[in-house]
């Protein structure tokens, strides 16, 4: 009989292994596009527009934008690596052989999670490379943008995962990125400081999540931000736990892994 | 002998408000070949789910060698290997991926499960197969995939609903002999199948429901021994035009070389072949209307439903 612990690792380490193999195996579903939308954002941004658009606090406008790019692919891979890999799971009803193991729910869960945050951080990196060969970028505070890479990526995983557990369709992964991410990211600072906005707007976008996390990434990177970093990464790290405990109560519950 | 599996009063009733399993206890003792039968819809994949954690019953207990699946999966999940009706692979994974990644989730790493994972292969006649894509195997390939995923980890208890549904008769067969092997080993099998004359040649344990209800919970010998009559076909030498006469041996001409005959469990069949054979008729060959399982089965399902 092997210990709890055995078995929980070498799960973990059995599902994030085929979580990387599935996303390396469909790279060009999986990367590419956003390597290559935010190449052309960098190019219409940087190159063909980039000399008209002046500076936002003293940074030149592609600069400026980069980080909220860069978050932009790692919120967008984490979330959707998780919600299509488990949906898929359900759908094809292999998850049953999560479910009738020894391991525990934490490790299914953190499997994935774990999954999600590699392709989201990986694609970052990949879109990092080319943003570096568009504009100069000096990392201002780098524990500051490991933590809160990691912390956006696991947000959205989990954020996955629970949209995974309710899907019943393949429509379903694909509702919540478009209608709910895409307006939330556009409208969450990656273009623009929102010192520009009117002020109805500035205090309308002061709810909006993302721009939290936009900011306080881009402070990691270039060191200006719209909003108070440490409470951005407070609120972000909260989020998380709230999200992880809702995630894992579901699971307990059964929600879209049992009858 | 310890009990490989006990239920004890499980309910299911499905948020629709259809009732699956109604109130059922059954206990399976470590070694036995178990057949748990029923006519479709009967509640045998519902139990299977139940066991394997799949479905969540309204009440009642389930305890597998001794420990209770809800106080104490860890140790019951080690133990059980399962095999569901339906396909539940991820599709784009190759045999040996599927094998390797089920043998991680029991804590047993790719280069540990190795071994083992090529003589299921083998065993099963997969290793030719083993770097094609479930989604490009066969219906009989991914049953056996299906089998051997359940055994990567060498489970106590073995769950297969309806192992061999769908498969041709050389799979079926193959797979019935590996199952025996399995069981001889020491492994209890659980199983639930529609031909039912093989489950009464392989099984000694046997177990009837029906719409969620145990009908028969017994060794397969005390229920084919409550059998009062039996069926034969015989299949004469030459054509006949005029039923014989079989004194109290109940008999119907099928066609002129086919004739039916049903006897009391306390008559000898070789009673009518003399008879027969004074009335200068010949028999070529004989075979079971039924086979005696199969009797058994649709008179309590029958009368269950009635």
């Amino acid at each position: 009989m092997h210990s709890h612990f055995k078995i929980n690792s070498i799960a973990f380490i059995s599902i994030v292994r085929k979580e990387i193999a599935r996303f390396m195996r469909i790279w060009p579903q999986t990367m590419l596009p956003s390597v290559i939308t935010t190449s052309l954002y960098f190019l219409i941004f940087g190159d063909f527009l980039g000399s008209r658009l002046g500076t936002i606090h003293d940074i030149k406008y592609m600069t400026y934008i980069a980080p909220g790019f860069i978050i932009m692919v790692i919120i967008t891979n984490a979330y959707n690596n998780v919600a299509s890999s488990f949906f898929s799971e359900r759908f094809q009803s292999s998850h049953q052989e999560f479910v009738w193991s020894p391991i525990s729910y934490h490790t299914m869960i953190c499997g994935f999670i774990a999954g999600g945050i590699l392709r989201g951080i990986l694609t970052g990196f990949l879109v990092t490379m080319i943003a570096l060969m568009y504009t100069k970028i000096h990392i201002s505070h780098p524990i500051t943008m490991i933590i809160i890479t990691a912390l956006t990526a696991s947000l959205f995983a989990i954020s996955g995962f629970i949209n995974a557990l309710f899907a019943n369709r393949f429509d379903s992964i694909a509702t919540i990125p478009n209608f709910v991410l895409t307006p939330l990211i556009y409208l969450g600072g990656v273009f623009y400081s929102i010192e520009l906005l009117p002020p109805l707007w500035q205090s309308i976008s002061l709810f909006n999540p993302i721009l939290y996390i936009v900011n306080a990434f881009r402070y990691s990177m270039l060191g200006v931000a719209d909003v108070p970093v440490a409470t951005a990464m407070t609120a972000i790290f909260s989020i998380n736990i709230i999200l992880y405990t809702t995630c894992y109560m579901l699971v307990k519950k059964g929600v879209g892994v049992k009858e | 002998m310890r009990a490989a599996l006990e239920i004890k009063n499980c309910k299911k009733t499905y948020k629709n408000g259809t009732p699956a399993i109604n109130n059922i206890s059954l206990s399976i003792n470590e070694g036995d070949f178990f057949a748990l039968l029923g006519p479709n819809g009967a509640g045998k994949t519902t139990l299977i789910g139940i066991i394997a954690s799949l479905i969540t019953p309204n009440s009642g207990s389930i305890k597998i060698f001794g420990e209770d699946l809800n106080t104490n999966p860890w140790f019951v999940k080690q133990k059980l290997g399962i095999m569901p009706q339906e396909v539940n692979f991820n599709i784009f994974q190759n045999s040996i991926q599927i094998l390797e990644n089920n043998a991680g989730l029991y804590g047993i790493s790719a280069k540990e499960a190795k071994p083992e994972i090529s003589k299921l292969l083998k065993r099963l006649n997969l290793w030719d197969k083993r770097y094609k894509t479930v989604r490009s195997l066969s219906g009989g390939y991914k049953r056996r995939l299906m089998l051997a995923r359940a055994l990567v980890h060498k489970p106590k208890l073995l769950l297969l609903d309806e192992p061999t549904a769908g498969v041709d008769v050389e799979t079926r067969s193959e797979t019935w002999d590996f199952i025996k092997e399995i069981n001889e080993n020491g492994t209890t099998v659980i199983l639930t199948t529609h031909y039912l004359e093989e489950a009464e040649s392989l099984c000694n344990q046997v177990a009837i429901i029906n719409q969620g209800k145990m009908l028969q919970n017994s060794s397969m010998n005390e229920l084919l021994q409550t059998l009062e009559s039996e069926s034969f076909i015989l299949y004469l030498d030459k054509p006949i035009d005029i039923k014989p006469d079989l004194k109290n041996i109940d008999s119907k001409l099928l066609s002129a070389t086919e004739l039916e005959i049903t006897i009391d469990k306390n008559v000898n069949i070789s009673e009518a072949i003399i008879l027969l054979a004074q009335q200068n008729i010949t028999i070529s060959s004989i075979k079971n209307k039924r086979n005696r399982l199969e009797e058994l089965f649709i008179k309590l399902t029958q009368d269950n439903s009635r």
